[in-house]
């Protein structure tokens, strides 16, 4: 195991894809030269050169339709959308022309093309870049949708997504880049649809997505210095769900906390709530709770914007009135 | 602006076409025409589901275009694409199986009129949302160039298209890595129901090729022979590592946006300028002058073809229906 930061996890694995891969190439805005506006992608352009790491015009409806028409045509490509808010101006060629052309055409397409994109809040950026909006791409069918918390599952799901042959979202944080973690050494790739059970305990199921789950892990030392266990299930990826595992927490704790910086109406946690009322609905001793962001634009200045985003406050307090 | 008609009379006076070429470009003309007259009827007895945007009157433009191109160079296709696809060379039963919805038509009925694809014929799928077949097709370019292939991409869209911002981005792209790529653009005059003089300022969308430093040629889409030779010319200079290039074919849609609009916000007197326009007779006529094809050899050409559309219907109409459950079939997500 060595430990490294998130971003380069991110560059690490689009590295190895590249060189495992001649098919594999990169396409955004400032993604080359300047390295990405998180330096995800730096030193891919030195290394790679400027026909497999392409810097493109401020175009995001050209970037996605680029990649799309390139992976229908035998290229691997890996299209960075600088920020998650961004995709609205590429929602066509993600949500009708990439999630659609396979099945339309009845399956004569394969359309293996990546999104990679940043969301969240955290920065004082305003309610345009700041957004968590993993839910949307989610509804689709036709898109996975993976948004790693950890520079281990970056680089493992990373990889995963490069050689899926269906469009994934790759939905990174802009507060996870310069976090460290542990990433083991040499060749490996973490499936869809397996959830990582962070934490256990016999409690309460916290159940967080992308950088909420720091804060849930912060939560549940919180909690365990006053004897409640609480079990933390990072789902790494929301299509495929892997609803099971967090099914089987339930039904050992009798108690959930869903918790994610997006919206709460409509959220994605309103999904595994409701999965979990199909599956398990008897097995809850307590109503569900819902930590999420609060259903308002995401404000500018530092305290409001705390105000709107939960933090592991939020989740502590969700789990003692669950007890 | 370059313009078609001096190019095409000096190419051909210096050059005339094959005969097999120019009798080929007829012979894809009556084919769409032919089909989609078909089709018109087959839906207005109902016999068609969903719904159908006639390419009625401007089969000279599809015609043309894709005689310039290779088996293996990419399309790009709209809502109004049977043309495209017959041009590009898709059998008519399986057409009009999809058409049906049919397990034998070319998307296994998950797609229909408004959505055929071949990948072994190049199309890579006619689109239904205005514009978006055109940043795919910047894509398919891209591709081909970075494989190395020689392949060229032709992108169909209409005039509405052209105030996509989806086709602005994507022409800019594709320009800033000189693509091999021809972004045709189909003026029939009304983008569904609103003239094309009211979307624009300029007379021609050609003009607008300039603005991304690549060429834009209009060309009169309802001659076979002049858009050949304008897309040739085209194709030629993406194939040598040229760029994109523009090409605005004008020409004129005989129905409404769909079949049953009735199209009553043309002018009558427009309507019957451009049928006198048809661009069949006006082709016929001169093969005939020309003597490369007599009467006859037309009147049996006509009846091949009819046969042949009759053939696709009976084909279509014996084919079997999906299962309910084939939906959940061709799903990788």
């Amino acid at each position: 195991m060595s430990e490294i930061f998130y971003k380069e996890a991110v560059r690490d694995a689009l590295r190895e894809e590249m060189l495992r891969d001649e098919r594999v190439f990169l396409l955004g805005l400032d993604i080359g030269r300047f390295g990405g506006t998180y330096k995800a992608t730096q030193g891919l352009w030195e290394e790679f050169g400027g026909e497999r790491v392409r810097d493109t015009p401020l175009s995001e409806a050209a970037i996605a339709g680029c990649a799309v028409g390139a992976a229908m045509t035998g290229l691997r490509p890996v299209a960075e959308i600088m920020y998650i808010d961004f995709t609205t101006i590429a929602m066509d060629q993600i949500v009708n022309q990439a999630a659609k052309l396979g099945y339309m055409s009845g399956g004569q397409a394969r359309i293996p093309v990546v999104f990679r994109t940043q969301e969240g809040a955290g920065r004082s950026s305003a309610a345009q870049h700041a957004q968590s909006l993993e839910a949307w791409f989610a509804h689709i069918p036709g898109l996975k949708v993976a948004l790693p918390a950890t520079p281990g599952d970056a680089k493992g799901l990373l990889k995963t997504a490069v050689r899926d042959d269906a469009p994934v979202m790759f939905i990174e944080h802009k507060l996870l880049y310069n976090t460290r973690g542990e990433v083991p050494e040499g060749e490996y790739t973490i499936p869809f649809g397996e959830a990582r059970i962070c934490r256990e305990g016999s409690d309460v199921t916290v159940v967080a997505l992308s950088r909420m789950v720091l804060r849930a892990l912060e939560a549940a030392d919180r909690l365990a210095g006053e004897g409640i266990r609480v079990e933390v299930i990072d789902p790494r990826t929301i299509v495929p769900l892997d609803i099971d595992t967090i099914v089987a927490s339930v039904e050992k704790t009798g108690r959930l906390v869903v918790a994610h910086e997006a919206y709460t109406r409509c959220g994605f946690g309103a999904e595994i709530a409701a999965q979990v009322m199909e599956r398990a609905l008897y097995s809850l001793e307590k109503p569900l709770k819902r930590v999420c962001g609060k259903n308002l634009p995401v404000p500018f200045a530092p305290v409001m914007e705390n105000f709107v985003i939960p933090g592991a406050d939020d989740i502590v307090r969700a789990v003692k009135e669950l007890l | 602006m370059p313009e078609a008609p001096p190019l095409v009379a000096a190419e051909r006076a210096a050059h005339p076409l094959p005969a097999d070429l120019l009798k080929g470009l007829h012979r894809t003309m009556l084919r769409i025409r032919r089909f989609e007259e078909r089709a018109v009827e087959l839906f207005l007895t109902q016999e068609l589901p969903g719904f159908l945007h006639s390419y009625l009157g401007q089969e000279a433009s599809a015609a043309g275009v894709c005689a310039a191109l290779r088996r293996d160079d990419y399309i790009t296709s709209t809502h109004r694409g049977h043309g495209h696809v017959i041009a590009k060379g898709l059998q008519l039963d399986r057409m009009m199986a999809e058409l049906y919805g049919r397990t034998t038509g070319y998307c296994k009925g998950k797609g229909g009129s408004m959505h055929i694809a071949d990948f072994s014929r190049g199309i890579l799928g006619a689109n239904g949302i205005v514009g978006g077949g055109i940043p795919i097709a910047v894509g398919a370019a891209l591709s081909a160039k970075m494989r190395r292939s020689g392949q060229v991409v032709a992108t169909f869209f209409g005039d509405g298209a052209s105030s996509q911002g989806a086709f602005h981005e994507a022409a800019n792209l594709a320009s800033c890595w000189t693509l091999p790529i021809l972004f045709v653009c189909e003026n029939n005059q009304y983008a569904v129901s609103t003239h094309c003089g009211a979307q624009m300022r300029i007379p021609d969308v050609a003009l607008r090729g300039a603005s991304y430093g690549f060429p834009g040629i209009k060309v009169d889409g309802n001659d076979p022979v002049a858009v050949y030779l304008v897309t040739s010319d085209a194709v030629e200079r993406a194939r040598a590592g040229g760029g994109p290039t523009l090409i605005e074919t004008k020409t004129y849609k005989w129905l409404g946006h769909y079949v049953g609009d009735p199209g009553a916000y043309r002018p009558k007197e427009e309507v019957a300028g451009w049928k006198a326009n048809d661009p069949l007779p006006r082709y016929e006529r001169y093969l005939i002058e020309r003597g490369v094809m007599g009467e006859a050899e037309i009147e049996a050409v006509r009846g091949e073809v009819h046969a042949e559309v009759e053939a696709a219907v009976e084909f279509a109409r014996s084919s079997p229906l999906p299962r309910p459950e084939d939906a959940l079939e061709d799903f990788y997500a």
